[in-house]
């Protein structure tokens, strides 16, 4: 008896060991994420905390609140990303809804022309529109030969110029999820919603449309957090005027080296993004995001 | 045609017709998803100084100056090497984390998985500054290795999402087949689990080196002096003015990118289960 005790207390401990040698597999990532990560932006969150003087204060918070620029310029990164999601959900889901109503070979050429940006280098998806948007760009001089305007219009450097690439590249990452989701819809409900009677543009609303929305919910997420913190085509599209929080924080450091208020923005951009992931995770299942978690 | 139009298209018994706007609209939607990119490849063959299309006399003058330009050769050779080395380290690092996670089951499996997604969620700015505060403190700022680093980190949430989808769909009898016929735990990962999910595995590893190759901001930060990549010296330019070199550069890393998405479908495709 006693002897048998034993044994189970010793394979359970076996066990216990077990688990912890394999989790420790894990530990080079973590721990890379932890040294280059979390540590660091543990440091950042401090040195907000820290004035000019070197003392403890309020001092970044408060110019955030004090000074116009600074709520200008969160009010233009709210805009901007929900302008962007917007217009994905409004370009994405009937492409979406396309690719999903296809037979399964067409669908996955289709599949081919939303990939394909979806890989290109987002620096050259930026340059082209650039190249395209110009004052004596393609897309002005098409429209003027066509007749559509008269005087090149500014397409770029400007918020015009910002969204169109923000869409663009945006947009693969509500398709994904939106026809994943579309896909999975077993279509016998459909049948049953006509059999009894439901009109097609019924059937769509009141069966389709709910049954897909934890996709496009998901994929509207995601761009939206993309967006909040996004750098690059806002810096290069926006030609300076349209100013978002992340390119404040990198002119904060680049050309004034203030470390204080460049953190405090970043705290705030990092705190407005957690809380929407917080939000929306209590409305939907955040696994669709990362492609079903553990 | 017509009869087309009036035929039902779906389980609703809507017709063609009746969707003809919705075929047309994601027609323009996928052209205009594809165009504005595929345009660039055209236009850096051109002899002209202003970017125009159809260029009017073709020449290769862009790709010249692009392979004559020292400092773009330089940049060029720093961005393939930061992406291979990415791949190499964040690739065998995700992968275990994955296996690790999948395979045990500690309480704090979860808050794990979340920690290593993280880099995913927090936005990249805030990474760059905070590495490159902490590479100032490690002494490793403008070296490879925190570029390579840095950029790992970032790949390694793809690699254990990728592997770790992968792993949920592997039968883990299989494994425990093994183990219970003698085989050490990490012999059965390598010859019964590894060889499963080569594919997922391999898809990672093309997606870490591509991560490490088109990141910008973070290359912005970490990586200068004599070692500057190739994203950043583009961004550096387009900030100043459109120079065509840069259209011959994208059209070099669009073939780049179409090479390895390629290489992953073939791959896929030979080794489908």
């Amino acid at each position: 008896m006693a002897v048998t005790d034993m044994n189970a207390a010793g394979l359970r401990r076996d066990e216990r060991l077990e688990r912890l040698r394999l989790f420790g597999l894990a530990s080079p990532a973590l721990l890379l994420v932890l040294v280059i990560l979390v540590i660091p932006v543990g440091w950042l969150f401090y040195v907000s905390f820290i004035g000019a003087d070197g003392s403890f204060s309020l001092e970044n918070y408060e110019r955030m609140i004090k000074r116009k620029s600074y709520a200008r310029i969160f009010w233009t990164t709210f805009q901007v990303s929900l302008l962007t999601t917007g217009l994905c959900v409004l370009i994405g889901y009937p492409l979406a809804y396309f690719m999903s109503q296809l037979p399964r070979k067409l669908a996955n050429l289709c599949m081919i022309t939303v990939l394909l940006p979806f890989w290109t280098s987002l620096l050259v998806r930026t340059y082209a529109w650039l190249v395209l948007l110009q004052k004596n760009g393609l897309v002005n001089n098409w429209a003027i030969s066509l007749g559509l305007w008269d005087e090149p219009l500014k397409l770029v450097h400007n918020l015009n110029g910002t969204l169109i690439g923000m869409v663009h590249i945006m947009l693969p990452f509500l398709i994904l999820p939106t026809y994943g989701a579309m896909t999975a819809i077993d279509r016998d409900y459909l049948k049953a919603a006509s059999n009894l009677g439901a009109s097609p543009r019924r059937a769509f609303w009141t069966v389709f449309l709910p049954l897909s929305t934890p996709g496009l919910f998901a994929g509207a997420l995601m761009v939206f957090i993309l967006c909040l913190g996004f750098f690059v085509t806002p810096a290069v599209l926006g030609g300076g005027k349209v100013i978002l929080v992340s390119m404040k924080i990198v002119s904060n450091i680049e050309l004034f080296v203030n470390w204080g208020a460049a953190s405090a923005l970043g705290v705030v951009l990092m705190v407005l993004t957690v809380t929407v992931l917080w939000v929306a995770s209590r409305f939907l299942n955040l696994d669709r995001m990362t492609g079903g978690g553990h | 045609m017509v009869s087309w139009l009036r035929s039902p298209a779906s389980e609703t018994q809507i017709t063609h017709g009746q969707r003809l706007w919705l075929y047309i609209f994601a027609i323009v939607t996928m052209i205009l998803l594809v165009l504005p990119t595929l345009i660039v490849i055209p236009m850096s063959f051109s002899d002209s100084q202003y970017l125009e299309f159809p260029p009017e006399t073709w020449s290769l003058r862009w790709y010249e100056h692009y392979f004559a330009s020292e400092e773009w050769m330089q940049a060029t050779r720093t961005s393939f090497k930061a992406a291979f080395f990415t791949m190499l380290v964040a690739t065998p690092i995700g992968v275990l984390a994955a296996y690790g996670l999948h395979a045990s089951k500690v309480p704090f499996i979860r808050a794990s998985f979340v920690l290593l997604i993280t880099p995913m969620m927090v936005p990249v700015v805030l990474i760059a500054i905070g590495a490159f505060y902490a590479y100032v403190k490690l002494q490793i700022l403008y070296t490879m290795l925190g570029l390579v680093l840095a950029h790992s980190l970032l790949a390694i949430p793809l690699v254990v999402i990728v592997t770790g989808s992968a792993l949920k769909g592997f039968d883990t009898n299989l494994e425990s087949a093994a183990r219970s016929l003698g085989a050490p735990r990490w012999k059965a990962f390598l010859t019964v689990t590894l060889p499963q999910i080569r594919f997922a595995v391999v898809t990672s590893a093309l997606l870490a080196f591509l991560t490490s190759f088109d990141e910008v901001v973070i290359a912005m930060f970490v990586s200068g002096g004599d070692n500057p990549t190739l994203t950043r010296n583009m961004f550096n330019a387009l900030r100043d003015q459109i120079d065509p070199t840069i259209a011959s550069i994208s059209t070099l890393m669009i073939v780049v990118t179409t090479l390895m998405m390629a290489l992953a479908q073939i791959f896929g495709q030979q080794h489908k289960p």
